[in-house]
């Protein structure tokens, strides 16, 4: 799910769920009602959660690490500290990704 | 002398809180439970050279004041100075890793809302200064209109500055308490706090000329999708390794001062009920919570050695995907791993599982696990009707059958998580989001004091529930006497010789004779004491032979195989019953938890007993 890239050539913007480890870059928005039916809160409960963590707009973030089976969930290093989260909950952040 | 002060921590997960208030409080701690509610409630005192007594509350770890656990609701209502039976605190201690400022900025934006005297704490300030990490403090101050102390709590270092600010913030004129401005923050809300404790960072806080790259590095192998779980798999076969291995000289050492003791009683005393009383239910019975101390002590020790240096919430992070297959948050690994020593332990941590439904499917759970107390049942059991021989070449059959009963208890367990939420609970699937702390070597006297926090906690808890019990239970097993002239065991003729003889058409399907239905009856206190009512009733000793002997001369394998089916599931315990009440603050949960490992039991002995009578080992 690659959204067409008008910005600068060389970077796209991605979502969360669909990065890979060593994709990094800047988050651009948080919250659009993305996420799965899966995740079990409502969307607005997801957005206020992943904002307490610090998935805000313009936090730095890359992709370190994945789980074994269904590359899921991932580690994220956001800003200065690490967390953890599932690709479902991840939909709801997406971000400009750097070019490589 | 002046009334106490009273002043209440708060701070991020992983702060260093717990170690602060170790630093300030030293052993003049008491730990109990919030009226009402099962939160830890932590409280120490001190008192300062010039004479001013404090009362410093540990307040659990939060994020954010939009409390989501039981644990996070008691933060909030105490820093609102709304919680039931508890007096607001004087002043408000923020304690933030200093390496780790953004979020917890945050939290400080929220509790300046609330309008109490507030003062920041920067812990771990030898790590940021190792990092070269620089911190304009006065401008900080400054611009948050709040005193910061730097403090250093492994190693006891700004303490005394810290209560010297806690005394003066506390009792000062000019900060007055205002009235809360503190509302629920939604997402706007929360975008510009961030937006504003961006602001502080950038202009107060220079990024580390020397980052720590140690817990990148230690990441890429322990975080490996393979090398990962290799290394998770290797910690627990150790851990087990010394629960199960480790503990045993120590639980026979144990066992044996019980058995000198009930001598001893047994020849000081004159006969009669009261000496019966004294060595059969009251010393069996606080022998019986005892002997199983060593392997919990271990494993606490093991957990809090886990949970300090930072490597749990990689090891949820690692299990989080398999027990979300079955409907299980990842943090639910760490209960359901102390529930192979104990389920009451494990039933008591499940307290770091925010959602309910996610924590009451873990403590439903639970029991499924196979505890220690199962072990001496197994073992008696396995070496009565499982011949002792090699299989396949190389594995051992009675091992094969232990192995078996263990996997049995794990498989089912994922089982009925998994139907409670397919079933019952559908679509309520929490998220997931976990803080992966830096790694730190575990401070020992902090490790030290929580585990010996931790045992008196197991020993009281498990303690109130099962000595009452072994007492009502010995009761039950020797009332009434047997008549004059009696021939059989004296249980025979007692309560639990009546109530097992009644209920011996219930088990009859399931293959157990009355012998087994009578031995149920105590075993309810705990598990392994059937093995000791089993005794009991086949009046061991009388014909020479050892229990095992007896039993495999007397139970057929269909009726030896039926039972261990029973015990997977087993729901006689009465302490871990109990503490399911606590927990979840209802009779309700108890009484599901009973009613489905009975059936589980049941239809699990049945189907064993039936299949090997079919296959002609009736
Ligand atoms: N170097 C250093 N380590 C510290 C300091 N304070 C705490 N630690 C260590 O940091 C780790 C976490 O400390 P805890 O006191 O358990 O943290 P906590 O905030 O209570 O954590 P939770 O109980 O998870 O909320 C432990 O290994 C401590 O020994 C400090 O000032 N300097």
């Amino acid at each position: 799910m690659r959204v067409p890239s008008d910005p600068p050539a060389g970077s796209d913007l991605l979502a969360l769920s669909q990065a890979r480890p060593g994709d990094r870059g800047i988050i651009v928005s948080v919250g659009q009602g993305m996420a799965q039916p899966g995740s079990g809160v409502d969307p607005e409960e997801l957005e206020r959660r992943l904002l307490e963590f610090g998935f805000v707009e313009g936090a730095h973030i890359e992709v370190l690490h994945e789980g074994a089976i269904g590359h899921d969930p991932i580690v994220v290093r956001l800003d200065d500290m690490r967390v953890a989260l599932r690709r479902a909950d991840a939909a709801e952040v997406r971000f400009q990704r750097d070019a490589a | 002398m002046k009334p106490a002060l009273r002043i209440a921590l708060v701070g991020n997960p992983n702060c260093g809180k717990t170690a602060l208030f170790n630093a300030l409080t030293g052993s003049r701690q008491k730990v109990a439970n919030y009226a009402g509610v099962t939160v830890e409630r932590k409280e120490g005192a001190l008192v300062t050279p010039e004479g001013q007594a404090l009362t410093i509350l540990d307040l659990p770890g939060t994020y954010s004041l939009r409390a989501r656990s039981p644990d996070e609701v008691v933060t909030r209502d105490a820093v609102l100075g709304r919680l039931a039976g508890e007096v607001p605190p004087d002043a408000i201690v923020c304690v933030a890793d200093a390496t780790n400022l953004r979020l917890v900025l945050r939290l400080i934006l929220e509790l300046k809302a609330v309008g109490r005297p507030l003062i920041l704490a920067l812990n771990m300030y030898d790590i940021a200064q190792r990092q070269g990490l620089r911190i304009d403090l006065e401008g900080l101050a400054r611009d948050l209109d709040l005193p910061i102390i730097t403090t250093v709590a492994t190693r006891r270092r700004g303490i005394g500055e810290l209560v010297a600010q806690m005394v003066e913030t506390a009792t000062s004129l000019h900060t007055d308490v205002r009235a809360s401005l503190w509302r629920e923050p939604d997402g706007t809300a929360l975008r510009d706090l961030h937006k504003e404790a961006q602001r502080l960072m950038r202009t107060h806080v220079h990024p580390p000329e020397r980052p720590d790259t140690l817990t990148g590095r230690i990441d890429h192998v322990l975080l490996h999708p393979v090398a990962g779980i290799a290394v998770l798999l290797g910690l627990l076969f150790v851990m087990f390794q010394a629960v199960f291995i480790g503990a045993v000289p120590i639980m026979d050492l144990i066992d044996q001062g019980f058995a000198g003791l009930s001598d001893v009683v047994g020849q000081v005393l004159p006969h009669g009920w009261g000496r019966d009383l004294m060595v059969d239910g009251v010393i069996a019975g606080v022998g019986s919570v005892l002997v199983f101390l060593p392997q919990i002590l271990i494993l606490f020790l093991f957990i809090i050695l886990l949970e300090d240096s930072g490597y749990m919430a990689r090891a949820a992070f690692l299990m989080d995907r398999i027990m979300g297959g079955a409907g299980l948050h990842g943090r639910a690994f760490i209960p359901l791993l102390s529930s192979f020593a104990c389920a009451v332990p494990g039933i008591m941590s499940t307290r770091v599982i925010d959602n309910r439904r996610d924590r009451l499917t873990t403590i439903l759970i639970a029991p499924l696990m196979t505890c220690s107390a199962r072990i001496p049942v197994y073992t008696l059991v396995i070496g009565a009707v499982i011949p002792n021989r090699t299989v396949l070449g190389v594995l051992n059959l009675q091992g094969l059958v232990m192995f078996a009963l263990y996997a049995a208890g794990i498989g089912s367990a994922l089982g009925i998580s998994f139907i409670l939420r397919k079933v019952f609970w559908r679509g309520q699937s929490e998220p997931f989001m976990m803080e992966l702390p830096t790694y730190k070597a575990p401070n020992p006297a902090n490790v030290l004091r929580t585990l010996m926090q931790k045992a008196s906690m197991f020993l009281t808890r498990a303690g109130r529930i099962i000595m009452p019990l072994m007492v009502l239970v010995w009761f039950v097993s020797v009332f009434p006497g047997p008549p004059a002239g009696a021939t059989g065991p004296a249980i025979n003729y007692s309560l639990a010789g009546t109530l097992g003889q009644f209920l011996k058409p219930v088990f009859a399907p399931i293959g157990f004779n009355w012998q087994m239905t009578v031995a149920l009856v105590p075993g309810m206190a705990a598990r392994e004491v059937a093995v000791a009512a089993l005794g009991t009733v086949y009046a061991v000793g009388g014909g020479g032979l050892s229990l095992a002997e007896t039993l495999s001369h007397q139970w057929s394998l269909a009726s030896g195989l039926a039972f261990l089916a029973w015990y997977v599931f087993a729901p006689q315990c009465v302490a871990t019953l109990g503490v399911v009440k606590r927990e979840t603050n209802s009779w309700l949960w108890p009484a599901i938890m009973f009613a489905y490992m009975f059936a589980l039991a049941y239809g699990a002995a049945l189907i064993v007993y039936q299949t090997a009578r079919a296959l002609g080992f009736g």
